[in-house]
């Protein structure tokens, strides 16, 4: 009877073992959470945090498709977030009076702020993929930097005539006297009602994960491992290379653009420069620390290395430069082999003497 | 696009004040003004397209190691009070060694790595400098005195054109450079050996070069540069911060990059082209909007020449 | 062994197996020439190729033999010159579009997807033969689940060709040197081809492996009534299977005809060996 489930779990591919371990952790960890939560055991701090750590998971997954499915560099990612955070809050702000249901206005500003960062990921798309390696990289930070540049000179607000839009001042606006304004040019966006939540936050990290897990466990997602891994072979055997590079690229900005909407409706003001190029580096090392092309290890890697810093806080002003060793060390122990086989002659091994030994070898011989 | 359409309103705003100042006088002084930013950018950019041919990597750090050189002639002057050519002298051994023992401390161990490991290493290393400076200066700005301080700038055309003498010192310092380095690189042997590691390694080394001492001479080179750059940006504009070199960084990278990574004339023509374009951005069409003016011109002139304006084609064997 | 058959004139000044007599031929080479710079890699390369011939390619290294194949399969232009595949015009082609038209080739350097599993290499050739919508994959509709089981089945299939399929989870990459070129040939066949190009599968190959791939290949010939052109060296295996061969020498065709008329051709004799030191072509081994 044993033999039987024992048979079962092995029939099952790999990929979708592992895709339906994802799901776990992420529903498990959002359980426990909110238990904690409702049991008053969170730190403010950490609490504050729930929110921005699924946005900051889900750029993690969306940037991992384009730089570890796709295998491009792209240092603009920051600015899919943006496109989807200023317009979550223009359409948040435009429903305001009409639409009471946060949790609604929420739904609906998501959808359409991953629209719209989808639109700007296909113009984006359409010169940045042609280039190749560094020259697409570049290309991608300029986009980002554009991006940036653009919101921090827009203004926009309405009144009973409708909407207002401006690029020059808040004076050219012309709004009436009930008129509010929605952003503000450099002072970026204010007043914004915060309707973002944590269970909001995990819905969409579980719906990402699914559309992507499901995309890249499926002849789409082949398709756009293949042309990563040998694009002249790829093109050799019938692929259409512009198509499933947009794919893999605009669904990256879609995902990105939602968690931008995520991310704004939970403070009360927004700028432009928060979406710059540091973000865009900051989910790069998301990624690379977690593993390019490994999901999970970009969950993890998103949720921890965001938490660091504020666990860091007990050195306050060091935190960032321990951060940043921290960030050093690591890539020289996971990338040369003589280092690595050092630390574990050295320090792993012995430890792992210590420790009692589960039976089956198999584990012990694993590098992680 | 609605981004063409808005520019278009704000142009239309913009030239009818600038009409009456528009003439050959301002033009020009903005075209100077231009090749002075662009003379900055393009010794930066030399250290970003001299490494990255070497080590086919992007130094990220490269950015911020310009901000030490110019914390390090800031301090010379202000609080050791050295003549100006002695802080830059300073300055740049400051840099040269921090070059090197950065690329022998991060960098060497991931010689054999991926590409994205290393860049993010850099990273690691701008992050490292950036908080290490905040830590001694602090984030308030320092103002730091010229190095022309004491010169009055040069009048002309009955003072209709200015020329500060920053800006010439600037510009003299690139040309000074580039016609070096050109020659250090085709006539001396460390540059003959520099040229040939960044064509194949594994060849160089078979032939008998030190790989190892050329990728260091490279990246000493690369930062003694950037110190010169620190200086004469932070003549020029004066303010100083632990994030000033990052800006000017990514814009000098974008245009080693726009003018085709690995080659040196094209670091020259690319930071020169990206100096005067923002400039004249910045004066003629919209001050706010110049940066994303720059990036978009960097973009199309990519997507025309997708190697960069002197770039090599990679052929690929199929 | 016994692959050969009667070769017969057409019209033109081509052959064609007996039993293709009649039907049209599956590619149709005509005037094809390339420059790259002042240099002509290819030029004034005129070829047939029926149905389920299998054909050869031979000729000095830098001949130009895998500048054709780039030139059929559409990776360079072609700089004159016109390729007609079964009766159709290929201008205005590009590679992804040649492939769907019929056209699947291995490369003289491997080019696998080093980091996806054997059966992923196969299923990516069966790309345009399993389709289904990213809704389908996404939503998992049940169109996905049944392309999905083709899909599974169909490489498994096509890996026992060469007997392949306890391999099927292996990493590409890490598969011995033979192994992957023979991955190669699977993936190519993967595509449902009318026309198979294999540049140099022999390459590396020790005799035993060379009798085994030449077995095969007339094996595939049989079994899926395709036309096969393939670049070799290896004269064994050119001179067994190959019905039609022609003889490339800096970019320009010397000689076609069949195995014993190419052997007994003095101007392939002197293009291989050079022309020795009386001046006149050596003679035949």
């Amino acid at each position: 009877m044993s033999g039987k489930k024992v048979n079962i779990l092995k029939s099952i591919p790999p990929a979708t073992k592992n895709a339906f371990i994802n799901y776990g952790i992420v529903i498990i960890a959002f359980a426990v959470i909110s238990v904690l939560r409702s049991l008053g055991l969170l730190s403010i701090s950490l609490e504050g945090q729930l929110v921005p750590i699924c946005c900051y998971i889900v750029m993690a997954i969306s940037l991992n498709l384009t730089v570890g499915i796709l295998g491009e560099l792209s240092l603009g990612h920051a600015g899919f977030m943006s496109v989807g955070a200023f317009t979550g809050i223009i359409v948040s702000g435009l429903m305001s009076q009409t639409v009471q249901s946060g949790a609604l206005r929420l739904f609906i500003a998501i959808i359409i702020g991953g629209v719209a960062a989808g639109i700007v990921g296909i113009l984006v798309g359409i010169p940045v993929l042609r280039l190749n390696g560094d020259y697409l990289a570049i290309v991608t930070l300029a986009f980002g930097e554009i991006i940036k540049n653009l919101i921090n000179c827009l203004y926009i607000g309405y009144d009973s005539t409708g909407i207002h839009i401006s690029m020059t001042s808040e004076a050219a606006l012309g709004l009436g006297p009930d008129g509010k304004i929605i952003i503000d040019g450099a002072i970026g966006a204010v007043n914004i009602q915060k309707i973002s939540t944590f269970t909001a936050g995990f819905l969409l990290v579980l719906g990402c994960l699914i559309v992507i897990q499901n995309l890249v466990n499926s002849r789409n997602g082949r398709a756009i491992m293949a042309l990563r891994d040998n694009q002249i072979a790829a093109e050799s055997v019938g692929i259409n290379i512009v198509k499933y590079k947009m794919m893999a690229f605009v669904t990256s900005a879609v995902m990105a653009g939602m968690a931008g909407c995520l991310f704004a409706l939970n403070y009360s003001t927004v700028v432009a420069k928060k979406f710059d190029f540091n973000t865009s580096i900051l989910v790069l090392v998301f990624v690379v620390l977690g593993g390019i092309g490994n999901i999970r290890g970009s969950m993890i890697a998103a949720t921890v290395l965001y938490i660091l810093p504020e666990m860091l806080r007990g050195i306050r002003d060091y935190r960032m430069l321990v951060y940043a060793v921290i960030l050093i060390l690591v890539m020289i122990v996971t990338n040369n082999p003589t280092i690595r086989n050092l630390l574990y002659e050295k320090i792993i091994n012995p430890i792992r003497a210590f420790l009692p030994r589960k039976k089956g070898g198999a584990a012990d011989g694993y590098e992680n | 696009m609605l981004f063409l359409f808005l520019i278009s309103d704000l142009y239309a705003a913009d030239i009818s004040f600038k009409r009456k100042c528009i003439n050959n006088m301002a033009f020009l002084s903005y075209l100077i003004k231009g090749l002075s930013l662009g003379s900055v950018y393009a010794i930066i950019a030399l250290g970003y397209t001299m490494v990255y041919g070497i080590a086919k990597m992007l130094n990220f750090a490269h950015g911020d190691v310009i901000m030490i050189g110019g914390y390090a002639a800031y301090i010379s002057t202000v609080y050791l009070g050295f003549p100006p050519v002695v802080a830059l002298i300073i300055a740049i051994l400051v840099c040269t060694l921090l070059g090197i023992v950065i690329e022998k401390l991060a960098y060497k161990p991931l010689r054999s790595a991926d590409s994205l490991a290393v860049l993010i290493t850099a990273i690691g290393v701008s992050y490292f400098l950036q908080n290490i400076a905040l830590l001694i200066w602090g984030s308030d700005p320092k103002v730091f005195p010229s190095i022309a301080k004491s010169m009055t700038s040069i009048s002309l055309f009955d003072g209709q054109l200015v020329i500060s003498w920053e800006t010439i010192i600037t510009i003299i310092a690139n040309i000074v450079i580039m016609v070096s380095l050109t020659l250090f690189t085709s006539k001396t042997r460390t540059g003959k050996a520099m040229r040939a590691v960044s064509e194949d390694r594994e060849a160089a080394q078979l032939m008998g070069i030190d790989v190892n001492k050329t990728i260091s001479i490279t990246f000493a080179i690369g930062s003694g540069l950037a110190a010169i750059a620190g200086v004469l940006l932070c003549s020029s504009y004066p303010t100083l911060m632990p994030t000033t070199g990052s800006m000017p960084g990514i814009k000098a990278f974008t245009a080693a990059v726009f003018g085709g990574i690995g080659s040196i004339p094209g670091a020259l023509l690319g930071g020169l082209l990206l100096g005067i374009i923002e400039t004249l951005a910045k004066a003629y069409i919209s001050m706010q909007l110049s940066d994303a003016i720059v990036f978009a011109v960097l973009i199309i002139i990519l997507l025309v020449k997708p190697t960069g304006l002197l770039g090599k084609k990679v052929i690929v064997k199929v | 062994m016994d692959t050969k058959t009667k070769m017969v004139p057409i019209p033109s000044t081509g052959l064609m197996p007996e039993r293709d007599l009649g039907t049209r031929p599956i590619l149709e080479v005509s005037r094809l020439g390339i420059k790259f710079g002042a240099l002509a890699a290819v030029d004034d390369v005129n070829l047939t190729i029926s149905r389920t011939e299998i054909a050869g390619l031979i000729g000095p290294n830098g001949a130009g033999k895998t500048t054709i194949f780039n030139l059929i399969t559409k990776v360079y232009p072609p700089d004159s010159g016109i390729i007609m595949l079964d009766g159709k015009d290929t201008s205005g082609m590009n590679t992804a579009a040649i492939s769907r038209a019929g056209v699947a080739r291995t490369f003289q350097n491997i080019r696998l997807f080093d980091k996806l599993s054997v059966e992923d290499n196969v299923k990516i050739g069966l790309h345009n033969q399993t389709p289904y919508s990213i809704l389908d994959s996404v939503l998992r509709l049940p169109k996905y689940w049944r392309q999905e089981k083709i899909a599974h089945e169909r490489a498994l299939e096509l890996l026992s060709i060469f007997d392949m399929q306890d391999l099927a989870d292996d990493e590409a990459g890490s598969l011995p040197y033979g192994a992957q070129r023979r991955l190669e040939i699977v993936r190519a066949l993967a595509t449902n081809p009318i026309l198979l190009l294999l540049d140099e599968p022999a390459a590396g190959m020790n005799p035993s492996e060379t009798e085994a791939l030449m077995e095969t290949i007339v094996k595939i010939r049989d079994k899926f009534e395709i036309a096969i052109l393939i670049i070799e060296h290896d004269m064994k295996l050119v001179m067994g299977i190959c019905e039609g061969i022609a003889v490339l020498n800096y970019g320009r065709i010397i000689a076609k005809g069949t195995a014993s008329d190419i052997q007994n051709n003095p101007e392939v004799i002197e293009a291989y060996l050079g022309r020795s030191r009386s001046g006149s072509a050596p003679e035949i081994l």
